[in-house]
């Protein structure tokens, strides 16, 4: 049976994508950003996980206007990078698990979450800046991803509940699929940032930290957070923070943090980084 | 399973809310319908060839469009808080940006009151404070409490 083994927070703030493509990675202004990914990129050489279950936003790349899906769930074979503006981003494309895909998102329509089903799409930097996190500059991805696209932009958003209570959702269609496969769940964006209007540049370093401390706890306190606190404490874009609950409610009830990480600023955000294994 | 009861939200106290926010244009459903064209038009630009014939002639390029001639007068000036009032958000806008070869970043700044060195100094000190920035309410009173220690 595949299981979920760890759930992964993170920022994907598009300069790191350049950062890397670039070779400024270890720079004075980016270095101490990815010195906190250390940690994690050799742990993730260590557990070579098959599978990520990828949550994170589309920011008008692969959907415009014309659709807005809350939930949207990749089931094809592969996406290529996405053209943002400045050319596509020069990374490997991405391998779909059209089999597990296609069974989580059976699943979760049975379980009352009605998915969109999306067969083709470009990923956009929301997608590949957590994979080049995570896995560096390799020439083929060691893994393969089933994106879950979020609407994090158009209000109203889904509430943390909701993100929540899908996390849980996907561990039980995880749970369920009959080949044995090493899945990690990852959540993605944040943490506090402010994109628009005279506002923008708004972090808050304490109100991310709690955050962080309110995903290591042995409850579910954090998802009755509401959009409103999101907004006044953590900007307007710091409601991406919604994603990683679903990642936190796909590892059950008791976690165990491998290793946290926090960095203030990357362009116009704050930086943050968790790995949280579940504890049966 | 036991869950704690579900306050059913009401969705225009909830709605209410985001326009207590400073210097915020949350991007509701209002918006996204006001602005529609002007994002769609942003979207248009993801396109090599429509940036070149956008880059050609600015103007005729927008008069495809069924935009106010208030959002086409922005779009020009690059007045990007007065498009967020007529709708639009800062994701579509921001093929803009990259049109005009502009970072994030300094597109950003131009929303706020700073230059944009300015601007990457106060987010290298560590961001904008949330203090006194979370509610147009809130701030009204705290200045409304100070003038009256002040002026009795």
């Amino acid at each position: 049976m595949a299981r979920i083994t760890a759930g992964v927070g993170s920022s994907h703030v598009p300069l790191l994508g350049v950062a890397v493509d670039q070779g400024k990675d270890r720079d004075d202004y980016f270095g101490p950003i990815f010195a906190g990914y250390d940690w994690t990129r050799e742990w993730e050489k260590e557990t070579k996980p098959d599978v990520i279950v990828l949550v994170y936003n589309d920011h008008a790349s692969a959907f415009d206007m014309k659709i807005v899906p809350t939930f949207a769930i990749g089931c094809g074979e592969r996406y290529k990078s996405a053209d943002e503006g400045w050319g596509p981003r020069p990374v490997p494309d991405v391998e779909g698990h059209p089999d597990l895909a296609w069974h989580i998102a059976q699943s979760l329509i049975l379980d009352e979450f009605d998915m969109t089903i999306i067969n083709e799409m470009d990923v956009d930097h929301g997608l590949t800046v957590p994979l080049s996190m995570m896995f560096g500059k390799p020439d083929k991805w060691p893994v393969k991803v089933v994106p879950l696209a979020v609407n994090v932009v158009t209000y109203p958003v889904p509430s943390g509940n909701r993100c929540w209570a899908l996390g849980e959702a996907i561990k039980r269609a995880v749970e369920s699929f009959p080949e044995d496969l090493n899945v990690q769940i990852w959540g993605t964006g944040g943490m506090s940032h402010q994109l628009q209007g005279p506002r923008a540049g708004l972090l808050n370093r304490e109100w991310d930290n709690k955050f962080l401390d309110m995903l290591e706890a042995d409850n579910d306190e954090v998802r009755w957070i509401p959009h409103i606190e999101y907004l006044r404490e953590t900007g307007s874009e710091g409601i991406e923070m919604v994603m990683w609950l679903i990642m936190r409610g796909a590892l059950g009830k008791k976690v165990r943090r491998l290793h946290r990480h926090y960095h203030i600023p990357c362009s116009n955000t704050a930086i943050g980084h968790i790995v949280l294994e579940p504890e049966e | 399973m036991t869950q704690p009861a579900k306050p059913t939200q009401n969705i225009h106290e909830y709605l209410a809310e985001f326009e207590d926010i400073p210097g915020t244009r949350v991007y509701t459903a209002a918006r996204a319908r006001k602005g529609y064209h002007i994002n769609q038009f942003a979207m248009s630009l993801m396109k090599d060839e429509n940036r070149q014939r956008f880059k050609a002639d600015e103007k005729a390029y927008l008069d495809e469009w069924p935009i106010s001639d208030e959002a086409k007068a922005a779009l020009l000036a690059r007045d990007y808080n007065t498009l967020l009032d007529l709708g639009g958000n800062v994701y579509f806008l921001s093929k803009l940006f990259s049109t005009d070869g502009l970072s994030f970043a300094e597109a950003v700044s131009t929303m706020t009151d700073m230059t944009f060195p300015e601007y990457r100094d106060m987010m290298l000190k560590g961001g904008r404070s949330p203090e006194g920035n979370r509610s147009i309410k809130a701030n009204r009173a705290a200045t409304g409490a100070a003038d009256k220690q002040g002026n009795y």
